[in-house]
Formats: structure tokens, sequence, C-alpha cells
């Protein structure tokens, strides 16, 4: 790597550093409840960076993440639950009066915390390596991943003595101790959240700046290519699509405590697509686009949802076609081209201004 | 568990064949022909269903409520000429924008399948509302003591044979017909012919549309119907041409018995949830052998 590059990566990670304490500080001015929103939004971020970095550099569209952050979600609430209640309260409902052995584990935290990650890693593993090995690709996979999505909701409900059905885990109060309605464990939440999405952030910068990251962008523009090459495009794209849902979980983990429930429609078909959206707002293969669009997004659906609950639906449509259509790079490609156009346009104004006031003649600026 | 009860949940499932064989055959030939899937494709069957719901409504309040079996027949080719229409205005505000872009094409889409969806909520309201089935195909056929076979659903047997072999005739014994599949083989090369590929692109999209109409005033007789209608079939569809392979008729009829038939057995054997679960590992084994699908057109490309 020469130098010109590294200076580049220490100028993008100042900017990094200082994003990341603006987030830290935001406690500070804005409200409890802002901030617990604000916070809900980062996690949709973490999720959103695992999504740029499978549809966005390795061309993989996968409509099925809403399952990894429920997968997560459910890790994290079963835990939570076990720590409130000794038998979940809808287990007792629909008559069990033993904890079934699965549920078990979930009293512990040093076995929860990992599988918040690591159970999300594995359905993708085990989903994803026949698939891809199958070379199932572009749309067929979108669609088998989003019948998953499809899949886990119906049996999530129809297991209600083992997932508490259509309500989920609920009534979730308490978190190591301390009380999820404190306003100080919420900010703790929060800064755990801020942590987190800033080490997925690396995470993924540091991926995409690797040999891995090359390949996961030549799977994307020439998958055949690559083949003829040697590689074997079967095993990255597994790899990308396991640390993606493994993104999601951690996600969906963080997710469950600020919100206090986590029910099969969080994991559903639409907030699946609506995972890829915020993507595709942000711009896609911009890992600051992924965050941005998740943010931005989920903002304008709490805007909506407190003034115009009605209108939701035709905004969140009209977003996915004008975006599509309009701007297709998102939020932060259209940015870029700006900036080159404006560029383009102040270069050439100064130009023209030049060859007019060293004209022959010498006759000074008409302007003032 | 009878042998009744299992033949009466596979003729059940023969009827669900029906829908999404109709359903799945505007898809796969749309995806063949223009490489877009339509996610809002089930809204055209939705809209189709509540073609059936409003000209019910509008004769038994011109004509008393003893008109809703001629109504449900008019009903029919108007759900088809309905959704058609509105596929045609799609394709031209919409999908000639996304030829060959699969991803954009299923995010816009799915933003006009939400679109139409809370329109259909604004409209007729949130709830499902019930369509009365026609008096004559009330009660059914007793095959053998125990196992009934409902008129409506041999009713909507009879309609998607009627209809597979109308598309069957088009497809293959007239001029269009051969001119869209034309298309679907090769599309520069057909356009050297001096077809015009675009025309033909619409019509295809309006056709397929028009199906997913039909599809929806057969699904009127099953049961209720609501915004979320489409939805409710538009998956297992999506599995339909998955399952069967795009670009061939006969991919598309296989993939809907077996998605259709297997679906309500499986959930006979255990319970429903995990009948779904059953099916789906079934389909990614299955695709491990012929990653394709059951029937696709032979092609020398590597893609």
């Amino acid at each position: 790597m020469d130098t010109k590059t590294d200076k580049s990566a220490i100028f993008k990670l100042k900017w990094f550093a200082l994003v990341m304490l603006l987030l830290a500080l935001a406690p500070f001015f804005l409200s409890d409840f802002r901030l617990n929103l604000f916070g809900k939004f980062l996690t949709f971020a973490i999720v959103a960076l695992g999504i740029d970095l499978i549809w966005g550099y390795a061309g993989i569209l996968s409509l099925g993440h809403g399952l990894f952050f429920g997968l997560g979600g459910y890790c994290m609430g079963a835990y939570l639950k076990l720590q409130a209640e000794e038998l979940p309260d809808f287990m007792g409902w629909s008559g069990l009066a033993e904890l079934p052995w699965f549920w078990k584990p979930f009293h512990h935290s040093w076995f929860v915390l990992p599988m918040t990650i690591l159970i999300p890693i594995l359905f993708a593993l085990l989903i994803g390596f026949p698939t891809f090995r199958a070379r199932i690709k572009g749309v067929y996979f979108s669609i088998l991943t989003q019948a998953l999505a499809l899949i886990f909701v119906t049996l999530f409900i129809g297991q209600q003595p083992y997932t508490g059905g259509t309500n989920g885990i609920t009534n979730l109060q308490h978190i190591f101790g301390f009380s999820l309605a404190e306003p100080a464990t919420m900010r703790g939440l929060y800064v755990i959240t801020v942590l987190m999405l800033g080490m997925a952030y690396l995470l993924c910068h540091w991926l995409t700046h690797t040999q891995l990251g090359k390949v996961l962008v030549a799977i994307r523009d020439g998958e055949n290519r690559l083949r003829f090459l040697g590689y074997n495009p079967t095993l990255f794209k597994v790899l990308v699509f396991a640390i993606s849902a493994g993104l999601a979980g951690l996600a969906g983990a963080l997710f469950v405590p600020q919100v206090g429930i986590i029910s099969p429609s969080m994991m559903g078909i639409l907030p699946s697509v609506e995972m890829a959206i915020w993507v595709a707002v942000g711009g896609r293969t911009t890992l600051k686009g992924a965050v941005i669009g998740a943010i931005l997004v989920n903002a304008a659906k709490s805007y909506f949802s407190e003034n115009f609950p009605e209108l939701w639906l035709y905004f969140l449509g009209v977003l996915f076609i004008s975006f599509v259509l309009l701007f297709p790079q998102g939020i932060m490609g259209f940015l870029q081209k700006g900036r080159f156009e404006w560029a383009t346009i102040i270069l050439r104004w100064r130009e023209k201004r030049f060859a007019k006031s060293s004209s022959p003649n010498g006759l000074p600026h008409k302007c003032h | 568990m009878g042998i009744e009860t299992l033949l009466s949940q596979v003729f059940n499932g023969l009827s669900l064949s029906s829908v999404l064989l109709l359903v799945g055959l505007g898809l796969s030939i749309t995806f063949g022909i223009m490489g877009v899937i339509n996610f809002a494709h089930g809204e055209f069957l939705m809209v189709g269903a509540y073609v059936v719901y409003v000209l019910q409504t509008l004769f038994s309040k011109l004509y008393g409520h003893g008109a809703s079996g001629v109504s449900f027949l008019i009903s029919i080719p108007l759900s088809f000429f309905v959704a058609a229409f509105l596929g045609f205005l799609l394709e031209k505000v919409l999908i000639r924008f996304l030829y060959g872009r699969p991803y954009e094409g299923i995010l816009a889409t799915w933003g006009c399948s939400l679109i139409f969806q809370q329109m259909a909520r604004n409209i007729f309201g949130a709830n499902n509302v019930d369509v009365a089935s026609p008096k004559w195909l009330a009660g059914g056929v007793e095959v053998m003591p125990g196992l009934q076979l409902p008129y409506n659903r041999l009713f909507i047997l009879a309609l998607t044979t009627i209809c597979v072999m109308g598309i069957y005739f088009y497809l293959y014994r007239t001029a269009q017909g051969r001119r869209m599949r034309a298309v679907m083989q090769n599309r520069d090369m057909s356009a050297c012919l001096g077809i015009r590929t675009r025309k033909v692109d619409t019509y295809t999209f309006a056709l397929g549309s028009g199906l997913a109409g039909v599809a929806g005033s057969a699904v009127s007789l099953l049961g209720s119907i609501g915004p979320s209608t489409g939805q409710n079939y538009i998956i297992d569809a999506f599995m339909v041409v998955v399952l069967g392979g795009t670009g061939r008729l006969a991919g598309t009829i296989a993939g809907a018995l077996v998605m259709g038939v297997l679906n309500p057995v499986f959930e006979l054997i255990s319970t429903s949830s995990m009948g779904k679960v059953i099916l789906f590992i079934l389909v990614i084994l299955f695709l491990q052998g012929k990653p394709q699908g059951l029937f696709s057109l032979k092609t020398r490309a590597l893609d």
C-alpha cells in the first residue's frame, strides 16, 4: 500500500471518529424518547451494513434478512424473558408445565450473547451453502430467501408454546438486573449500540478493503470470469451471506432490549424488503450510504406514523419506485455525482472568467 | 386419517394448484420475456377478486340478490380485462424502465404492490369482504362416502383448464404467440427480424396480469377477500416459478401441481406450519439436482 492511500484511509477514519463522537454525545441533546428511537435506528443501521456488504458489494439481494434479525432478537428476548420469569407466561398459557430443553441454555448470558450472532450465521450457512452451491442466483435467490422469511414467520406463529406465537416474547423489563424503563439503562444501551455500530462499520470497512472485498465486487461484476480465474465463488458468497446474517442477528439482539418486545411481525417479508430499501436509499456500495439510508428512512417512517399513519405505505411505495428509477445510486451516489458536476461547473466558469480577464485588449471585467 | 381425508386434501390442493398456475403463468411469462419479476403480481389477483365483489354488489342493488350467478359469470372476463388494463398501464409507466434489471424490478414493483394494497384499504376498507358464491355452484358431487367434491372447486379446475388451453393456443398457434416466444428466446434477433419487441412486451405483461385477474375471480369463490389477498398467494406462486423454471408452459404447470398438492398434504401429515417448512426444504433439495427448475429452455449461455 502506498502512502497516498494510507493518508486517505486515516482521513476517512478521522471523519468516522468525529461521527462516532457526535453519536456518543447524542444523549446530551436528545430527549429520552428520541434517544430511544434513535438507538433503534442505529440497530437498523447495523443490519443495513450487512445488507450493503452482500448486496452492494457482492451483488446478491437477500430478501430474508428480517429472519436473521428476528433470530438474534428472539435469542435476546428469550434470555430477557427467563431473567424475569422461571417459566415464560405464554408457555403457561399454552399448557407447558416445564421449560423445554432448548430453552434452558438461554438462562446464561455467556451462552446467549454469542448465540445472538452464531444462530443467524448457522442458519445462513445452512441456507446459503446448498443454494449457492447449486448456482442459484439473482432473482431466484431473492425469492428463496423471501420464502424462507415467510416460512419462519409461519413457524414461529404456529409453535405458540415455544415461541409465544403471534404476540412473540413480550413484556421484557430487565436486562442484567437493570430496569429497561429506566432512562439510564436506555442511555447505556444506546452507547453500546453506538459502539457496536462503530465496530460493525470498521469490520465492513476492513473487509471491503481487503482482497476479499475485491473478490466480492468481482462476484457482482463478473462471476463467471472469477470462476475461470480459478476462484470458487460459492465459498465467498456463503461467507458474505453468513457475515451479513451475523450482523443482522447482532442488530436484533440490540434492538430487543430497547423496544421490550420481539414478535414475528418484525422478521416477516415486509420488514425484510424494507431493509433492502434502506440500503437502496442510502446508496449501495458505500457503507456510509447504508447507515445514512437506514437512519433517514426510519426517521421518515416514525415521522409519518406519528403524523400521517395512513400515508406511510404510500410514501414507502413511492420511495421504492422513485429511488430505483431516479436515484439508482442512492443518496450517496447522488451527492458524489452532484459534487462532481458542481466541480466541473465551477471549473468551466473559472476558465471562462480567466479567458475574459486575460483577453488581449486588457479590458477590465464587467462584473464588479 | 382415512383415505377420504387424504383424497379431499389432494382435491383441495388441486384447486390451490389452479390458482397458483394462473398466477404463476403470468409471472413466468413476464420473467421469461423481460427479466422482471413482478412483485405486484399478487395485487392483480386482488384486483380481480375485488372486481367480482364490486360487480356483485352492483347487481344485487340493481336486480336483487338472485343475480349473483349472472354477475359472477360476467365478472370473470371483466376481471381479466380490468387486471390486464392495469397491467398495461403499469408496463407503460414503470416496468419498461426496468428491463434486464431484476433487483431494481423487485424493489420498484414491490413499491407498487404496497401502493395498490393501501389503495384497496382506502377504497374497500381494511377488513375482508365476503363474496357470495353463485347458487349454481353450491353443493358438490359425492364420489364416495365421506368424499365430496364441491362444485366451486370443480369450477375453478375447469376455468383453469380453459385458460391454460387458451394460453397454449395463443402461444403456439397464433402469430402473436410465436412472436412472443421468439422474443423470449432471443430478443435482439427478433428485433432484427422486424418484430416490434416493445409492443410484444406490453401485450405480454397485460396478458400475464389479466391471468392473475382471472385467478382473483377464482379465489373469490374460496373465501373472503381483502387487501392482502394477493400476498397470501404470491410467495407460493414465486416458488412455482422457481420450481418449474421459466419460459415453458409445462414447467409452470408441473410446478403449480407440485406446490399446490403437496402443500395441503404435508399440512395434513404434520402441522400447518411444519408442512411449509418441509416443502421448502424439499424444494431446496430438489434445486440441488436441477437448479434451473423442472423444465427450462435449453441454452448455451452461461447464465
